[in-house]
């Protein structure tokens, strides 16, 4: 259920760039999900759904999955994070804040936790398009 | 490609009255100690209270109040689960134990998760124990919280005082209240921090003793409470508003 907070924060962000931009209704807002944080996509969909605004009441969501990229800051391995070596306690702490990755997972070349997320870590607005009222 | 987080914390927030990061440019100089007996402290006089943890390399405050098996209910976001009337947070719940080495975007990264995330409701004060420095946590804090006020910790030594000095300056310079500075640890009064801390500006609030006998109460909340550290801190506490 904590995709309903992260799903307010995609609604907010968008409106407050559709404002920035004088859009006068949003007609396709991307949602990009980073695969670290484990997201259920079928309740942020149901969130953003519930939390449509009269400025998106048409609009399109579209939601793409990046898998979680990690890198080794040590040994310069890359990697793609896999949640079915995560017991389920982890799993979830990683779900809420997915930096505490840090404590389950090290690198699987040389088992160092210094690693970098170098993309799919969580829920990112990655554009929106909309109509201004002169278009 | 925006972060859809930050834009969210002022609403978590927007039902907290006040907010007092318990910080110190010094490390070990009692900041969890206070943030933890404040916290008790406002919870004792009746205040709605919330305590975050937001060291993330060393949290401590579960451990001075003895909180465990404790996790956060998830609903539209987290909810701090109460424990000694206080309504808290720690990134503890989400590490179980281990040890989380972080970098600084990292830290930044889920210090914002956290604030996002954390649904505080309706509170008087909301009390946070800050990690030592002037790094990310301090720097996030200032960023993200509006009207965020700072509660200074240092100790008698000049060393502590050094970098406190530091902190003072930079909290005026980003015209971040200060609340005053806390001389905690103290073994014989001097006037050393006092004239230091009125000349740079700020209010000194008063000195903690240090008690022998403190580290017996640890994790343990009717113990802590009948401490002489804990007397004299809710003397000072009470000059707080
Ligand atoms: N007045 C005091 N008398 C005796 N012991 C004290 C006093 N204040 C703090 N301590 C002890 O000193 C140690 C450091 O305190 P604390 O953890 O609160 O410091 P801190 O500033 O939060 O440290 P850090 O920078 O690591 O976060 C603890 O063991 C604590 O119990
Ligand atoms: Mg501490
Ligand atoms: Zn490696």
């Amino acid at each position: 259920m904590h995709e309903w907070a992260l799903a307010e924060g995609v609604i907010q962000t968008a409106t407050g760039i559709a404002e920035e931009q004088g859009l006068e209704k949003i007609t396709e807002i991307v949602v990009r999900i980073g695969e670290l944080q484990q997201i259920e996509h079928d309740i942020l969909q149901f969130a953003l759904e519930q939390l449509r605004t009269p400025l998106m009441k048409d609009a399109k969501y579209t939601l793409e999955t990046i898998p979680g990229k990690l890198k080794c800051r040590i040994c310069d391995e890359e990697w793609t994070f896999n949640p079915q070596g995560v017991g389920e306690a982890e799993s979830e702490a990683i779900h809420f804040v997915p930096e505490v990755a840090h404590a389950y997972i090290s690198c699987p070349s040389c088992g160092s936790p210094d690693f970098q997320i170098l993309e799919g870590r969580g829920v990112l607005l990655a554009s929106i398009t909309g109509v201004k009222p002169d278009d | 490609m925006t972060d859809p987080r930050p834009g969210l914390i002022g609403r978590r927030l927007e039902g907290v009255d006040g907010i007092i990061a318990v910080s110190s440019g010094k490390g070990g100089v009692g900041k969890s100690m206070v943030a933890s007996t404040l916290a008790l402290h406002l919870a004792e006089k009746g205040h709605s209270v919330g305590l975050l943890d937001l060291d993330f390399t060393s949290p401590a405050t579960h451990v001075i109040l003895g909180i465990d098996g404790l996790f956060p209910e998830e609903e539209y976001g987290i909810i701090p689960p109460v424990t000694h009337g206080i309504n808290y947070m720690s990134i503890t719940f989400f590490a179980l134990d281990k040890p989380t080495p972080l970098r600084g975007a990292d830290v930044s990264d889920a210090i914002t998760e956290l604030l996002a995330i954390t649904r505080w409701g309706d509170l008087d004060r909301l009390i946070i124990d800050m990690p030592p420095g002037l790094g990310d946590a301090t720097l996030d804090v200032i960023r993200f919280i509006e009207g965020i006020r700072f509660l200074v910790v240092t100790t008698p030594s000049k060393v502590a005082y050094e970098t406190v000095r530091k902190q003072l300056a930079l909290l005026k310079k980003l015209q971040i209240p200060i609340i005053g500075v806390v001389e905690n640890m103290t073994r014989e009064p001097t006037d050393y921090v006092s004239l230091k801390v009125e000349n740079d500006g700020a209010q000194y609030l008063g000195a903690i003793g240090y008690d022998e006998r403190l580290e017996e109460s640890i994790g343990d909340e009717a113990r802590l409470k009948e401490t002489k550290f804990y007397a004299e801190a809710s003397k000072l506490y009470s000059k707080i508003n």
